[in-house]
């Protein structure tokens, strides 16, 4: 039996639905992440599952007990904020000590634990400090350690690192996944950032409109996507509009130009579906026993590692990422180019 | 070996005069509106100040000072009002900062509502609120059609009319108290608190008392100050309801004797400007007193 399990919940406010029929099991020392944008319902999820909100309908359990109308102050789950929510009138080592003096623990362990956790997060002469005298950074660091040191069943963490320049975004969330392995806790991150939740996560959950769109792991999220939302939503891809020609072959047209999907595609021939490619998987040039397409450059954008080229076919677009290399030619804008892909690479989703 | 590159020589140190031909003119007329301003607050204050100084005929001297606070009726007044002030603001604390929280909570929706309540002191005068008090309790109060009585009269007892006039300064002091802890409570962002200090297993009584009071301190100070400095100088409340308090005695002493009203006035001046200059202190120069106008 899973460790914590959400079943069929769902919240509704004022007559709108925040979250629809959510399900999920998660195993003890998972760390999934609830990914969407804003607005989808995953925050709303994560506060049920921490007790500040009461799902309208459906349960929770956490290690076999049902806890879904139980007070949050009685659930033993460690909350991080976007905000910190760092206590300002507190130290960092009183911050981190508090739900273990609101537990009247005796003063020795309090000292003990506070210690170790500030040793966790790599800040273990900082206790004396304030909140006002921290960064952002170490401030977030502060709330995860205060989170962990209840030794809490579950952690969850509310888009942590939201608030924080691009580099230290970078370096906290592989702390935080570090730390999470370290201590094997069950943990439910929450995010709009596809990268952070692909980068960390044991399994993600992508939400929209209050619903589950599809639950896997990121290279399942990433690779397999499984509605036209979470295939848009995760990652940069190239959708067009083509005409099935042979639904068994796979093979498709497109502004003249036939290519070959993965078969067999669940549509009749005529009909309109959507090939969806990944960028990184074109190849610049033409490779033998691979899909060509053909179409004019429009732009050439040089990100450093990768070379973004967008190809305008017919009135479509089509991006595609090549890796920098020095012995690279770049193609001009106006100029004609092909562009390669194995039929493996192209799939076929078909409107609802 | 590797060639050195010549070392380019230091650029000549020039003498920057700034010739700044957009130069701003004296801010005369700024400074006039300062200085004018600036007098018509501080003249009265330095004639009241020169006024009490002058006692005695031809010297300058503390008597007035000395003859006002040896006065017993001063000391016993001023105690009086001092203990008023300290009950008014306990009560006031334990009023508005429960409202002001769980507006912040819960009930966003009535933040306009209790707004517009605690503005009501500033509209409706004093001298209403105590004619009102007295018409309603000076007989007893008793649920309507039913003879069952819920309050004796409360202006015939003496705690009954100390109750009174709390009340009454709790009211006048409402829209000081509940900006003060509102605008605290904004800048501290209680609900997120709250819900840190819930999911580390602290309860409400926990809650208040460890994580939001000592964060609304400067907030309660400068609320409490202010509902001091009302209470210290309100005259109306206490002359109707009879009680002997510091405005009253300031206010009967002002029509029999001359200099040592005066000399009152500026003690009472310097008293406020102490208060206010503790909340500077306190705040590190940030605070704002809420409301005050």
């Amino acid at each position: 039996m899973a460790f914590l399990s959400i079943q069929h919940a769902t919240k509704t406010f004022a007559q709108s639905s925040a979250v629809e029929d959510f399900n999920l099991e998660i195993e003890k020392g998972e760390l999934v992440s609830f990914l969407g944008p804003s607005g989808c319902g995953k925050t709303t999820t994560l506060r049920m599952v921490a007790g500040f909100e009461v799902p309208t309908s459906g349960r929770i359990e956490l290690s076999g007990a049902d806890i879904t109308s139980q007070p949050p102050n009685q659930r033993n789950v460690g909350m991080v904020f976007q905000a910190y929510a760092l206590f300002p009138n507190m130290t960092v080592a009183d911050n981190v000590g508090f739900g273990l003096k609101v537990a009247k623990k005796p003063k020795d362990e309090i000292q003990k634990r506070t210690a170790e956790m500030l040793g966790l997060i790599r800040m273990p002469q900082l206790g004396d400090r304030f909140p006002y005298q921290l960064s952002g950074g170490q401030q977030q660091r502060v709330a995860l350690a205060r989170a962990l040191a209840i030794q809490p069943k579950v952690l969850l963490l509310d888009e942590p690192l939201s608030a924080l320049d691009a580099k230290i975004r970078v370096e906290l969330r592989s702390e935080i996944r570090r730390i999470q392995q370290t201590l094997g806790i069950t943990t439910i991150y929450v995010t709009h950032d596809q990268e952070e939740a692909l980068s960390i996560s044991d399994r993600i959950v992508v939400m929209s409109a209050g619903r589950m769109e599809q639950v896997g792991t990121p290279f399942e999220i990433y690779n397999f996507p499984k509605t036209p939302f979470v295939a848009s939503f995760v990652g940069t891809l190239n959708q067009l509009r083509c005409t099935v020609v042979d639904a068994a072959q796979g093979k498709l047209t497109f502004d003249g130009q036939t290519f070959t999907a993965t078969a067999p595609i669940r549509a009749s021939a005529g009909a309109s579906v959507i090939a969806a490619l990944r960028p990184e998987e074109l190849h610049f040039g033409h490779f033998d026993g691979e899909n060509q397409l053909t179409g004019k450059v429009e732009a050439v954008t040089f990100l450093g590692g990768i070379v973004r080229i967008r190809l305008a076919l017919g009135q479509s677009q089509i991006t595609l990422d090549a890796l920098n290399e020095r012995k690279l030619t770049l193609p001009k804008v106006g100029d004609m180019q092909t562009v390669s892909f194995p039929a493996h690479a192209c799939w076929v989703m078909v409107e609802n | 070996m590797t060639a050195q590159a010549p070392i380019a020589a230091p650029p000549k140190e020039r003498t920057l005069i700034a010739h700044s031909r957009t130069r701003r003119a004296f801010p005369l007329w700024s400074w006039l509106w300062f200085i004018l301003g600036a007098l018509y607050f501080i003249l009265p204050l330095y004639a009241t100040l020169d006024f009490s100084l002058h006692m005695e005929r031809g010297v300058i001297g503390l008597k007035a000072y000395g003859a006002a606070f040896s006065d017993p009726e001063f000391a016993r007044t001023f105690g009086y009002s001092v203990f008023l002030a300290a009950v008014t603001i306990i009560v006031s604390v334990l009023l508005v900062v429960p409202t002001a929280y769980w507006i912040r909570l819960r009930l966003p929706e009535a933040r306009r509502l209790v707004e517009f309540i605690t503005l009501l002191p500033f509209v409706i005068p004093a001298i209403i609120l105590v004619f009102g008090m007295i018409r309603i309790y000076s007989s007893p109060v008793e649920i309507p059609f039913t003879s069952i009585r819920l309050l004796a009269p409360l202006t015939t007892s003496k705690l009954g009319t100390n109750a009174l006039i709390v009340a009454g300064y709790v009211v006048l002091g409402l829209p000081y108290m509940y900006r003060s802890v509102d605008t605290g409570m904004r800048t501290v962002d209680v609900r997120t608190l709250t819900e840190a200090a819930q999911s580390l297993g602290a309860n409400w009584l926990t809650i208040m008392s460890r994580v939001i009071l000592p964060n609304l301190r400067t907030a309660l100070l400068s609320g409490a100050l202010l509902t001091f400095a009302i209470v210290l100088g309100e005259v109306v409340l206490a002359s109707y309801l009879g009680l002997p308090t510091f405005g009253p005695y300031l206010f009967l002493l002002g029509q029999h004797r001359a200099y040592e009203p005066a000399a009152l006035t500026f003690t009472t001046f310097l008293l406020t400007w102490a208060a206010m200059g503790i909340i500077q202190l306190i705040t590190g120069g940030q605070g704002q007193v809420a409301g005050a106008h």
